[in-house]
């Protein structure tokens, strides 16, 4: 099989005239430069502006008066993040929330995966497709329906009266548990998928040959097969982490007023406080925090193509 | 596997709590939309009246319009933005801002709403500033914040597809000397067509399920489907949310069955 090196193969690209090349390039590079880093540099501008009762509500940053240009930066919305403990507080609150509802749906899709991975071939496919299915239906849908399940006279309250196990029903709707119970539900796909993708590339050999060489089930899985799905691991922990940082709908309709998210500050800054510099400089605050976890996610992303690609070539 | 089968029990119960927990809330819903009664949660005989109250509703028939045009026009464009992303990542080779390009397709995969929905906000209103377009907020604007964001997903399915198709065809064509731009639309396009029509699923039912980033960008009168039932289930539950989520999760149902139908017609399992 001819292949290519990892930065691509065909033939085809590269016969295109150099015209044509950079026009077929520029059509995705200009869209999305345009509208996805772009809109960062006016995010990061607004965030050091002042606000005003004005249309848009802020005071431009710089303005040209009788031939000098005057800039005036306002670091003053940072400031005023770092003197109200809110913003800590939430900014804290929504990483732990995200980091432990990762980890539950670590523990819930990793067993999942692997069960899907190690049934029969012919299985496969179905059981992925049921994992996917949920993700196709409505998300807000799907938080809607939690709060049928929670709620004081909902499903699982109910259920739990009638069978006499207790007698006033439980508070599950707006606690940190509803919060949790949410984020776990709806973002168990993306923790499923890549996991299970590392998991079904795993080489049988290996555990049977850990398994002649006399080792427990356990002892390889702990020694083998958890080491070499740590990519897959890394993967879906960050493709549920980071938007779950940012999360504003599943804390909106399950968590309860003490339940402080950095999405939820956000939106309220911006929709009713109207205090847009402020919502800028919280969302530039989100970035920088969320960097690092997205870098991560590239570096165990990009290595899998690497790999296959150098696999190929061997073929 | 010796190791393995031992355990096969166990691994089919885990699957299948799995399941339960996924579908549990699905079907819930589905059921009592059936409800006689007005407390979703209580059971009170078969009743499909609240069907009919949400063909009355007109605001949520109107936003559901609004929703649906929003989410074919983004659809076409993300397919068509992600699909090139996708060509230009796989098949031409090193160049100078793919680096970039690759960023730009796995970032907004995984970059919270709030700050997709309030940046490309602040974007619109200062290109409106500068040159005058897009002219106020609407259906426009939340066209292309959700191509964008589709479009990222559109190159993540169309690359995976692009990297395992053979190339030998193509190659067989450019020998018999067909131009570049032929063989991809003769060769190429056919031949990665299945996952062209999923990204557009997918891209398509993302728009129509987008609350954050609408709520940001949208204007008076433009109101999507996912911010009137959002205003609604806020108050609390209501029997017609379940209705309409009945028909959602029957639609979508429908639209990956043929798909998938389709799919396995183009392609012979292997």
């Amino acid at each position: 099989m001819s292949g290519g090196g990892p930065l691509g193969r065909g033939a085809l690209g590269r016969a295109l005239a150099r015209n044509r090349r950079r026009l077929v390039i520029a059509v995705p590079l200009l869209w999305l430069g345009l509208f996805f880093l772009v809109p960062f540099l006016y995010v990061a501008k607004i965030s050091l502006s002042v606000p005003a009762i004005a249309r848009p509500p802020y005071l431009p940053l710089w303005e040209w008066k009788d031939g000098t240009l005057d800039l005036s930066l306002n670091f003053g919305n940072f400031l005023f993040l770092i003197q109200d403990r809110l913003y800590l507080a939430a900014y804290l609150e929504s990483l732990r929330i995200a980091a432990i509802s990762t980890l539950i749906t670590l523990l819930i899709g990793y067993p999942m995966a692997y069960a899907i991975a190690r049934s029969p071939a012919g299985r496969r496919n179905l059981l992925l497709m049921l994992v996917i299915l949920p993700f196709w239906t409505s998300f807000l849908l799907r938080v809607y329906a939690w709060i049928g399940f929670l709620k004081s006279n909902g499903v699982i309250n109910n259920t739990l009266m009638a069978l006499g196990l207790i007698d006033t029903p439980l508070v599950l709707m707006q606690t940190d548990f509803a919060v949790y119970l949410g984020i776990v539900y709806t973002y168990l796909p993306f923790m499923i998928l890549p996991l299970y993708a590392n998991l079904a590339r795993l080489d049988g050999a290996l555990l049977e040959a850990s398994a002649d060489l006399g080792a427990r089930p356990l002892t390889t899985f702990a020694t083998v097969t958890l080491p070499l799905s740590a990519r897959g691991i890394v993967a879906g922990c960050m493709l549920v982490f980071i938007p779950a940082v940012g999360e504003f709908v599943i804390p909106a309709l399950l968590g309860g007023p003490d339940t402080l998210m950095i999405g939820a500050v956000l939106w309220n800054e911006f929709f009713s406080n109207r205090d847009w510099p402020v919502a800028s400089a919280v969302a530039v605050v989100m970035l920088l925090v969320l960097i690092l976890p997205i870098m991560l996610l590239r570096r165990v992303q990009a290595a899998p193509e690497a790999d296959a690609s150098k696999a190929e070539d061997a073929a | 596997m010796r190791g393995v089968s031992r355990h096969r029990p166990l691994l089919a119960l885990i699957v299948l709590l799995g399941f339960v927990f996924l579908y549990a809330p699905i079907v819930s819903l589905v059921v009592f939309s059936f409800n006689e009664s007005r407390l979703v949660t209580v059971w009170g005989g078969f009743s499909t009246k609240w069907y009919v109250e949400l063909f009355r509703d007109s605001q949520i028939l109107e936003a559901a319009w609004i929703s649906l045009r929003v989410a074919a026009a983004s659809a076409s464009i993300a397919t068509v933005v992600g699909t090139l992303g996708a060509f230009v990542l796989v098949r031409f080779g090193p160049f100078r801002s793919r680096a970039l390009l690759s960023m730009m397709i796995t970032a907004p995969l995984v970059m919270p709403e709030v700050i997709i929905g309030l940046s490309l906000l602040l974007l619109f209103i200062s290109m409106e500033g500068l040159i005058g377009w897009p002219s106020g907020r609407g259906m426009m604007t939340i066209i292309i914040a959700h191509a964008t964001f589709g479009a990222a997903y559109a190159a993540v399915v169309v690359q995976s597809r692009l990297a395992e198709t053979d190339l030998s065809l193509e190659e067989a064509a450019m020998d018999l000397g067909a131009r570049p731009v032929r063989v991809f639309f003769d060769v190429t396009l056919p031949g990665i067509m299945p996952a062209l029509i999923s990204s557009w699923l997918l891209a398509f039912t993302l728009s129509l399920d987008d609350l954050v980033i609408a709520s940001f960008v949208s204007g008076p009168g433009s109101s999507t489907l996912p911010m009137v039932v959002f205003s609604k289930v806020r108050l609390g539950v209501s029997p017609d949310v379940n209705a309409l989520a009945t028909i959602v999760i029957a639609l979508v149902s429908l639209a990956i069955i043929v798909a998938a139908l389709l799919m396995n017609r183009r392609r012979p399992m292997r």
